[in-house]
């Protein structure tokens, strides 16, 4: 009778252990290994408890009370592992007036994309393809870093400055006399500028993202994560845009009504920014569940491109002397490496810092030697020719790029490595990521507002 | 005894690594030695301690292995790898310059010629 008894109560404690442990694992920051660990703890004290005399029913109580507010906990391992806060804490909403936060939030992004639109449109109607080119990027961004700004309540005066180095960058590529010539293409520090302005704007708008703590390490990995994700909901809703237009216009051809003026003179230049700002909206909002395509893609594109790297390599050193390289080989290779890179940032991004290495780390790291012998035989003879046949804009952009990008994959690689030995940890790998990122920012300013005095505006 | 948070905050590091140095433990069986080196004046929050190990082992200075307790459970179970323990020995000469000062305060309060002269 009394061992029955004694069962009943056993299976009373496992009871209540159960619903501990999902009232544990209901918390989104809390993983069912961190539950495991927190459930053995809870099983020791309990253990002890027993056996300094107390009940089962006493000895849990106590138990769970010395493992202290669960919210206040869970608020650590969010703090600790903001990689899982990224991809499930993000504005999930659990109140009705977040909820209503929501629909607010949707309003002034609408608002804003409106205004991107008008914008966009105001600068096609000044009629110049060279101004066009310049100021797009002038005409969206700031329209998302005030999303941004306010959303995250961006203290003045960072806003203030951010403002006005922005300006001052406006004021001075438009004030740029670039040598144009009519009929001709445009000059190349005049493309430079233009192609490497949106990145120098995008980075400036990262600290706006980061609501001014632009040092932090973690928020820099979140706006990482940000645009990672933003580029594959962008090219979604451009396909689905894509797809609509092209019914549209089939359509409208069957009843004979030519919608062209229409679509090119209003419906890009508001539909295009829009759907840029929703995209970065719905990141923001983790509407959809695209958050877990980041370790598919990695997964599905590390390994094709270690095949296209080595091709590359193979045909490289047996394709004859490279006396054919040029310029366009030197693009070529910083596309590569652009490529590679995205494909590590994207990853590391999305990866457990305290898992411990896997196959696929190393596939990452095969990746990076890669990439690694593949630049270092361009880079060679590019070097030389160079040096035969005089530095122009476009050669020194491209080869800038290069070194900056080819610093950024060995500090990778050799970090990597060093973590694949158990010499390093991946919080290290992580941490060269994010610190390395102002680098692109100074590269980018020095060939959008040093290149075109330098090299004469031609 | 209550122990100031901050208080706690900044000696859990050290505590911890300075426990693991005398060999491999799992969380229960940390916080359990804690109790202990305190006489049981000092009690941690049990779930705070598994944030923190986290972050050690995030920087490196602890390495975890999950193994199986003696009633078969899933086990998780901490060691101090080198990094922990250089980590260890700076901690330890910080911690030295704070309780030498300290120490010499207290004696200060401590001494009567000085207690009388302010009374």
């Amino acid at each position: 009778m009394s061992e029955q008894f004694s069962l009943d109560e056993r299976a009373g404690l496992e009871n209540q252990i159960d619903q501990w442990r999902t009232w544990v694992l209901a918390r989104r920051a809390i993983t069912p290994d961190d539950a495991a660990e927190l459930e053995d703890n809870l099983r020791g004290r309990i253990a002890d408890l027993r056996a300094g005399g107390l009940d089962d029913e006493e000895a849990f109580l106590v138990a769970v009370r010395r493992m202290g507010n669960l919210d206040e906990v869970s608020r650590e391992f969010a703090r600790e592992h903001s990689e899982r806060l990224w991809k499930q804490l993000v504005l999930v909403p659990e109140t009705s007036s977040e909820a209503n936060g929501r629909w607010r939030d949707l309003g002034v992004l609408i608002a804003l994309a409106v205004g991107a639109g008008i914008a966009v449109k105001s600068l096609l109607a000044v009629g110049d393809d060279q101004v066009f080119g310049l100021n797009l990027a002038f005409a969206v961004l700031p329209f998302l870093a005030a999303y941004f700004a306010w959303s995250r309540r961006l203290p003045g005066r960072v806003a203030g400055v951010l403002v006005a180095m922005t300006a001052a960058v406006a004021v001075a590529v438009n004030l740029y006399p670039f040598v144009i010539d009519e009929g001709a293409s445009p000059p190349m520090t005049y493309v430079l500028t233009a192609t490497h302005l949106p990145v120098l704007l995008w980075l400036l708008l990262g600290v706006a993202y980061t609501g001014g703590a632009w040092r932090d390490h973690a928020r820099r990995m979140d706006f990482v994560r940000f645009t990672g994700e933003l580029v594959i909901y962008f090219a979604l809703i451009a396909l689905g845009g894509g797809l609509l237009m092209g019914l549209l216009f089939a359509t409208f051809n069957v009843v004979d009504i030519d919608i062209e003026p229409f679509v090119q003179g209003w419906l890009m230049p508001f539909a295009v920014p829009g759907a840029f700002l929703v995209a970065a909206w719905l990141v923001e909002a983790k509407k959809s569940v695209v958050e877990n395509m980041a370790p598919v893609l990695t997964r599905v594109f590390t390994p094709l491109t270690v095949v296209l790297l080595v091709a590359a390599f193979v045909a490289l050193l047996t394709g004859g002397p490279l006396t054919a390289v040029d310029r366009n080989l030197l693009i070529l290779m910083d596309a590569i490496l652009l490529l590679v890179l995205a494909l590590l940032l994207y990853s590391i991004s999305a990866r457990d810092p305290l898992a411990p290495g896997t196959l696929f780390d190393w596939l990452q790291l095969a990746l990076v030697g890669a990439a690694f012998a593949v630049n270092v035989v361009a880079l060679t003879a590019m070097v030389t020719r160079i040096a035969d046949a005089g530095w122009t804009a476009n050669k020194t952009a491209a080869l800038g790029l290069n070194v900056v990008l080819f610093v950024h994959l060995v500090g990778t690689g050799w970090l990597l490595w060093q973590f694949l030995r158990r010499r390093g940890t991946f919080d290290a790998v992580e941490r060269w990521q994010t610190r390395y990122l102002p680098v692109y920012a100074v590269w980018a300013a020095t060939v959008v507002l040093a290149f075109p005095p330098v090299f004469s505006y031609a | 005894m209550h122990i100031d948070k901050d208080l706690v905050a900044a000696s859990a590091t050290p505590l911890v690594l300075g426990i693991l140095a005398d060999g491999d433990l799992h969380g229960y069986a940390i916080l359990k030695r804690v109790g202990e080196l305190s006489q049981g004046r000092m009690q941690w929050t049990d779930g705070m301690l598994y944030p923190l190990l986290h972050r050690l082992e995030r920087n490196g200075w602890v390495c975890a292995e999950w193994g199986v307790s003696d009633a078969g459970r899933k086990r998780k179970h901490y060691a101090l790898t080198a990094s922990g323990r250089e980590a260890l020995v700076q901690r330890q000469a910080q911690w030295d310059v704070v309780a030498d000062a300290l120490r010499q305060v207290w004696n200060t309060l401590q001494a009567p010629g000085t207690a009388g002269a302010w009374a």
